[in-house]
């Protein structure tokens, strides 16, 4: 790690503008994923911009009933957010499900948004990889894949976002709010993060001099919600698979849903195709089924990683089956 | 300005930290991670370095009041801030969490305890504020402080001599002493 200049900006403008102005700047927050990417020699930064301090840490209903949480809003104090516990439970259950207690404590909603994938390539720096060094090549085709993407993926990059909390995000139509050196921006969770491409190295949308300031999200459709993750452990692990969803079941058929999947592909994925076999159809195992099958029709698997398709699909129908067992017996939360 | 031509003073800065209840002030690298001023620089070595990549949890410490890892953060940004090390806990007499881990058996070569001591108490703290865990049922009202919860919310502390059973045992005896 070679030495750091260390800036702490008065307000967000002034951060803007110092990144802007400063090569080799960088924004600081939470800092669970910054240091140790300083550690491990994958950041190589020459001047932390310290956000930390800015007053960009509340949770305010909006007046449509919806929520905007501030970029320095800690992923523990969101999740246990009265309203977000009431109306969001999958929300909830995403940021509960991800990392542990001591790190949710440090880690904020922006830095989560942001977080790097955990492709062992990816963190080691004496071996190529296209996100870190582009054009030196992907050390992840043809050697081990269990962790990798089987949607969405290049030939450049095969890498997963590791993010829950972001594909709770996407399934509830958040929007990422964004200051940059010519003012403010809204942009879609779904438009935010990208596919790798042949620019595997750019995980979002943002220019580095953009700042994320908050995230809104709108008002509950139902708070009949729920997110699930699949993982090597019971805790403390990243997904192998995960899926956020929301259904709201009317006179015996789904007239709405929300469906993200994490863990298999290089940003959270949102299930299109999925929701629209499950619109208008009544709720089953053989619908659910049918909805995954739609989804996973484009999947690529790798060869460690053919087990998450039909994982993937037990996944999605037994998190369906709850929520409609759940409508069935009256209850939300 | 480039780093290279930086002076030296530009990579370091002056921080003040309430460290168990003693103010310190230090001049640190602006890489110095909070564990690092703590151990190298204050002889605090209550806090253990483990993985020093924020996996093991032996390095957390409460900071203004919260269980965090201080291997991934960096002194410079917690200027000001109120750290308590499990060494902090002990002031006035062993913390009932410490008492409990002895008689419990809850540790074989003792280097994680120190961490799992100050987890423990901001998790007795998050669980009296009524915030819920992954493996809540009911995300508004979460219910006893049973082993399953105990457990995924100190899955942030890992064990190699896998202590885990006493470390619940003594964690549930503390937990139901305070209720009462």
């Amino acid at each position: 790690m070679r030495a750091l200049r260390y800036e702490r900006p008065a307000d967000p403008q002034a951060a803007v503008a110092l990144v802007h102005d400063t090569a080799g700047a960088v924004f600081l927050a939470g800092g669970t994923n910054l240091v140790d990417h300083l550690k491990i020699g994958v950041a190589d930064p020459d001047v932390l911009v310290d956000i930390s301090h800015l007053p960009l840490d509340t949770v305010e209903e909006t007046t449509e009933g919806g929520l905007v949480v501030g970029a320095n809003v800690r992923n523990s104090d969101l999740a246990a957010h009265p309203l977000v516990r009431r109306r969001y439970p999958m929300l909830a259950r995403a940021l509960l499900s991800g990392a542990s207690p001591q790190l949710r404590n440090a880690a904020t909603t922006g830095g989560n948004l942001l977080q790097r994938t955990r492709c062992p390539y990816f963190r080691d720096t004496s071996i190529p990889c296209n996100k870190r060094e582009p054009g030196s090549g992907c050390s992840a085709l043809g050697g081990y894949t269990r962790y990798h993407a089987i949607l969405g993926a290049s030939d450049h990059c095969v890498a997963t976002h590791p993010s829950d909390m972001a594909v709770a995000m996407l399934a509830l139509d958040a929007e990422v709010l964004v200051l940059g050196p010519d003012g403010e921006r809204a942009i879609a969770v779904e438009d935010f993060h990208r596919l790798p491409g042949d620019e595997p190295d750019r995980d979002t949308v943002l220019a580095r001099d953009d700042l994320v300031i908050g995230v809104r999200i709108p008002p509950p459709r139902t708070a009949l919600s729920t997110y699930r993750k699949v993982r090597d452990r019971a805790s403390y692990a990243f997904a192998l698979v995960s899926v956020a969803a929301e259904t709201t079941i009317a006179d015996g058929t789904v007239t709405d849903c929300r469906l993200a999947f994490g863990g298999v592909a290089h940003r959270p994925w949102r299930a299109h195709r999925a929701e629209a076999v499950l619109l208008g159809r009544p709720p089953g195992d053989d619908v659910f089924a049918e909805a995954a099958d739609a989804e996973l029709a484009e999947a690529r698997p790798l060869d460690g990683n053919a087990y998450k398709i039909p994982l993937l699909r037990r996944t999605v129908v037994a998190v369906l089956r709850e929520l409609h067992e759940r409508a069935e017996r009256g209850g939300t939360a | 300005m480039p780093a290279e031509n930086a002076s030296p003073r530009e990579h370091e800065r002056a921080v003040g930290l309430r460290v168990d209840g003693t103010d310190h002030r230090v001049t640190v690298d602006v890489r110095t991670t909070l564990l690092d001023a703590l151990r190298d620089r204050l002889g605090v070595t209550s806090p253990k370095k483990g993985c020093d990549l924020g996996q093991c949890g032996a390095c957390t410490v409460l900071l203004d009041g919260r269980r965090s890892l201080s291997c991934l953060a960096l002194a410079v940004a917690h200027d000001g801030a109120e750290i308590v090390t499990a060494r902090g806990l002990a002031e006035s007499g062993p913390h009932p969490l410490q008492t409990r881990f002895v008689e419990d058996d809850a540790f074989q070569c003792g280097y994680c305890t120190p961490g799992q001591i100050c987890s423990a108490v901001g998790m007795l703290d998050e669980f009296a504020r009524g915030d819920p865990s992954y493996v809540t049922a009911d995300l508004d009202e979460p219910g006893d402080l049973d082993d399953v919860e105990i457990r995924e919310r100190m899955s942030g502390n890992l064990c190699r001599c896998v202590a885990y059973p006493n470390i619940v045992t003594a964690i549930r005896a503390v937990a139901a002493e305070d209720e009462r």
